[in-house]
């Protein structure tokens, strides 16, 4: 494998595991925040476990999180020094004011979260615990800001005297529409994880009778909590999807598998086996109207396919070689006039033009087979991404049922009941993930052969390293991960088994535990000197 | 936006930001691997080694981010830098991941299974991800001293020609020791105000010895660094103000011309004089049992060994031992005046509510970690 695909390979690998840790990061942190509010608005000593419990869990997730996550900030140095040097100017901003607005907050709370809860009054330790929800939050939008620039370009332009891109209004880098909707729908998707985390545990100590107390609570949270942001994963992810439409168009035709344009309007292919060597998809079932009313929100917009997109390729590919004759002109004479004014207008097209190095050294020597290829590269692999795609919506629509059932459910005090929901929960569990790593590999594997849209091909991006050193790294990578996932479920499934009551090292707070099914009782006496300070006074038995 | 500020002005405050920046990380970080480092010869039963790591245990996590932010920061003001160095030092940075990927589960995990094996099996993942680290730290500092051989194609692309084992060169393993000496004693200072009785005590005695180390690798080093190392220096005029691009000049090499700056701008002096005293006072004030100065002591020498190397080599930051044509300096390989103006926004504005927020929660932390506090905490690691 050329050092490219290992890279590739590497990246998706770690990024993939890193993303395993952070949807629930995301989730949990703010379903914490909700069940600690509960516990200082009302005093009830249950809601305050719940935290206790559920954070612990948080704290080992966590933890992997932020390993996995250095990972990644190094690897664009490290693997894609190229892209760094390219795209830098642009790039590393956002990744530097997530490192100071949120990475900083909440990894400075998260101690604090855990070792100031006999050091803060109730109302400090409920602020720490929003500042790390409130720092995780902050660090995906940061992260999404950068990603999105990935996507759709703005706010800069390419500079031949530094042979990079540069930021020329940063605002419109923030403001990315893509970024906007990228956000939201990522983060819903991570609030949908941490719902389902905590539901699907809860049911499991539901069917096992353990717990009893804690866990209703814990679902009826999650399933409002899940509810709500089930729909909104949805409602922005069509969103999301608009978006592309605007910018990524060779995306959404692969995600459709829609070969030739359809007159508006276009129909959406909910099943079909798509055949990209011979440009076809068999067995098409198609929903009438139904694309150009989710991809362009009208019926008169048609929405081109991917035979036209490659002659539209095409051209582009012939105006980039132009600015890029005109570059290299640029180097051997820098005060070549002519030359700067043909890179600042067609400066869009030059990455189109850098596509040709994969198949001739110099792309103004290009012959038409080569452009025809460069042309045909521009389309990604459509397979991949109509099922991707489709397994994801599934997985989403799917939620909005389960989180609903289980809200009218928990709603009418029915759960311990309802041994089918509770059952369909706990199997429910991995679903989460898996919808949002396949949100990954649409958002990312469909943005090749690109690694920021129409400006510089991924197979360019690389470091110019020895592949026996990545094959090195990526070795590494996979035994460590893997030992790592490895001790990390162990240690969630050990403390879930455990359950609330055994798993934190206070002696005490097991026995204020109430008896399954029966009235709470607050614990009348306190043996240990830190919880006491805690409690407040007269706290008497209430029910929720 | 008219700002009056010159794109010459903020390459230099990049410049220090970005030392700021690395002496944040040696100092707060610095104390958390020091800890980590110290691990298997300060505590001598599990509940020792529990108190050491408990002394960091609730802040280490912040402390870290001063190294993402590095990063991160290098990425935005310096992308050729960042490009340049992360790619060239490959096995080297990948070797630091690893060890820094340990630390978070080692805190994590440690606790979470009471068998002995278990336990000991992350104290040693806990030291190494505190010593690897620190010594692939100064090695790299070494070799930035020396110059990195890579050249900078037309295209800005940066290729590194050299191997893994060239790194390890004598200069650069005594920039390490130094590195190792240095965060030692930064750690055992701290855990000389911050852990209890028994521990501390070791503590005081492991970072006396530290500080002495300390001084006499840093003066080694400087000696080398004024007799036999080559230094280098831009010989062609500087357009502090002219876009990104390093293939616009030419450089000289030469024993002694890292010294050049501290002839002609004398205050730099400070940086050397802090490295060299520092230590010192540290040590006495180990000895003295003043805890809290002696901590800062022991920052301020830290701060002072960085800052040295930075000013020594100023206005280079990664110069290139095979083409010093090529090298990446602060007038060719920054960002956008735009961008380091932005940023520089975004430091101003955040830095400071970091700093305040910091503060309160090692406030909110005071107090002596001992066999009470264990006993008495409910997570505890």
């Amino acid at each position: 494998m050329s050092v490219v695909d290992l890279s590739r390979l590497q990246f998706a690998l770690t990024a993939l595991y890193h993303f395993l840790f952070v949807p629930l990061t995301l989730g949990l942190s703010v379903l914490l925040g909700i069940m600690e509010s509960v516990y200082v608005m009302t005093g009830r000593r249950i809601w305050r476990d719940m935290t206790v419990f559920w954070g612990i869990l948080f704290g080992i997730n966590f933890a992997m999180g932020v390993a996995t996550g250095i990972t990644m900030e190094f690897q664009f140095g490290m693997n894609w020094s190229y892209y760094s040097q390219y795209v830098g100017d642009v790039f590393g901003a956002p990744l530097a004011i997530e490192g100071l607005m949120a990475f900083f907050l909440e990894a400075t709370f998260i101690g604090l979260f855990f070792f100031g809860w006999d050091r803060l009054s109730k109302p400090g330790h409920l602020a720490v615990t929003w500042c790390v929800a409130l720092g995780s939050n902050f660090s995906a939008l940061w992260i999404l800001v950068a990603n999105a620039w990935m996507q759709n370009p703005v706010g800069s332009r390419f500079n031949p005297d530094t042979v990079r891109m540069e930021v020329t209004d940063f605002l419109a880098v923030i403001f990315n529409p893509v970024a906007q909707s990228k956000f939201v729908h990522t983060v819903a998707a991570g609030y949908v994880t941490g719902a389902m985390f905590v539901l699907s545990i809860g049911a499991y100590y539901l069917l096992r009778g353990r717990h009893v107390e804690l866990a209703r609570r814990s679902i009826t949270v999650a399933a409002s909590f899940g509810l709500a942001s089930a729909l909104s994963v949805v409602v922005l992810g069509d969103e999301s999807g608009y978006v592309t439409t605007q910018n990524q168009k060779a995306k959404l035709a692969a995600i459709e598998a829609m070969w030739r344009t359809e007159p508006a309007p276009a129909a959406f292919t909910i099943f079909g086996i798509p055949d990209q060597d011979k440009h076809e998809t068999r067995y098409a079932l198609e929903a009438p109207w139904a694309l150009g009313l989710i991809a362009t929100r009208s019926l008169t917009q048609a929405i081109p396919g991917i035979f036209d997109l490659v002659d539209d390729a095409k051209l582009r590919i012939g105006r980039g070689v132009e600015a890029y004759r005109a570059m290299l002109s640029l180097q051997s004479d820098p005060a070549n006039q002519a030359a700067r004014r043909t890179i600042a207008m067609r400066q869009r097209d030059l990455g189109y033009a850098m596509l040709l190095r994969r198949y001739v050294d110099d792309p103004t020597r290009a012959n038409a087979d080569d452009i025809n290829r460069a042309a045909w590269d521009t389309i990604p692999n459509v397979p991949a991404l109509f099922w991707s795609f489709r397994i994801m919506v599934a997985i989403g629509f799917y939620f909005i049922a389960l989180f609903a059932y289980a809200f009218v459910v928990a709603a009418r005090r029915r759960l311990d009941r309802r041994k089918g929901l509770l059952r369909l929960a706990l199997w429910s569990l991995p679903l989460p993930w898996i919808a949002a790593e396949l949100g990954w590999i649409v958002a990312e594997y469909g943005r090749q052969p690109w690694i920021i849209e129409g400006v510089l091909p991924t197979f360019l991006a690389a470091s110019p390293i020895a592949a026996s050193n990545i094959w090195l790294s990526l070795a590494g990578f996979v035994v460590f991960y893997t030992a790592l996932l490895v001790v990390d479920l162990y240690l969630l499934a050990k403390y879930v088994r455990l359950g609330p009551s055994e798993s934190w090292l206070v002696p005490d707070l097991a026995t204020r535990l109430a008896p399954p099914g029966g009235v709470e009782m607050e614990p009348r006496t306190l043996h240990h000197p830190s919880l006491e300070r805690m409690e407040p006074k007269g706290a008497g038995p209430s029910g929720i | 936006m008219q700002v009056p500020l010159e794109y010459d002005t903020l390459r230099v405050i990049w410049w220090a930001l970005l030392g700021v920046l690395l002496i944040g990380f040696a100092v707060f970080d610095g104390f958390d691997l020091g800890t980590a480092m110290l691990l298997p010869v300060l505590g001598r039963n599990d509940e020792e080694r529990r108190i050491l790591i408990n002394s960091v245990g609730p802040v280490w996590e912040g402390n870290q981010v001063w190294f993402i932010l590095g990063g991160g920061a290098s990425f935005a003001a310096w992308p050729p830098v960042y490009a340049a160095s992360f790619s060239g030092f490959y096995v080297a940075m990948f070797l630091t991941l690893v060890a820094l990927i340990l630390r978070p589960v080692a805190f994590k995990f440690r606790g979470k299974i009471d068998r002995p094996l278990w336990r000991s099996f992350w104290d040693y993942a806990l030291f190494v991800g505190g010593f690897v680290p620190t010594l692939i730290f100064g090695v790299a500092f070494g070799n930035l001293l020396q110059g990195v051989p890579f050249i900078i194609e037309p295209d800005m692309r940066a290729v590194y020609k050299g191997g893994f084992f060239e790194l390890l060169n004598p200069f650069a393993l005594l920039c390490g020791l130094l590195s190792l000496a240095m965060i030692a004693m930064h750690g055992a200072a701290f855990l000389y105000m911050k852990a209890g009785e028994k521990v501390a005590h070791r503590a005081g005695v492991a970072g006396y010895y530290a500080a002495l180390a300390t001084f006499a690798l840093f003066a080694v080093g400087g000696v080398c660094a004024w007799f036999f190392l080559s230094g280098y220096a831009i010989t062609s005029e500087i357009a502090p103000n002219a876009p990104s691009n390093p293939l616009h000049k030419t450089v000289t090499t030469g024993v002694g011309l890292w010294m050049e700056n501290y002839r002609a701008r004398p205050w730099m002096l400070a940086a050397p004089i802090l490295g060299l005293i520092g230590p010192l006072a540290a040590a006495r004030l180990l000895r003295l049992q003043r805890e809290r100065v002696a901590f800062l002591a022991s920052a301020l020498s830290v701060s002072g060994v960085v800052a040295t190397a930075g000013f020594a080599m100023f206005p280079f930051i990664m110069p290139s031992s095979l083409e010093p044509a090529h090298s990446l300096t602060v007038w060719d390989a920054s960002s956008s005046r735009t961008t380091l103006l932005i940023m520089l926004i975004a430091v101003l504005v955040l830095l400071p509510i970091v700093l305040a927020y910091t503060a309160w929660v090692y406030r909110v932390l005071r107090g002596r970690i001992d066999a009470r506090f264990l006993e008495k905490g409910g997570h505890a690691y």
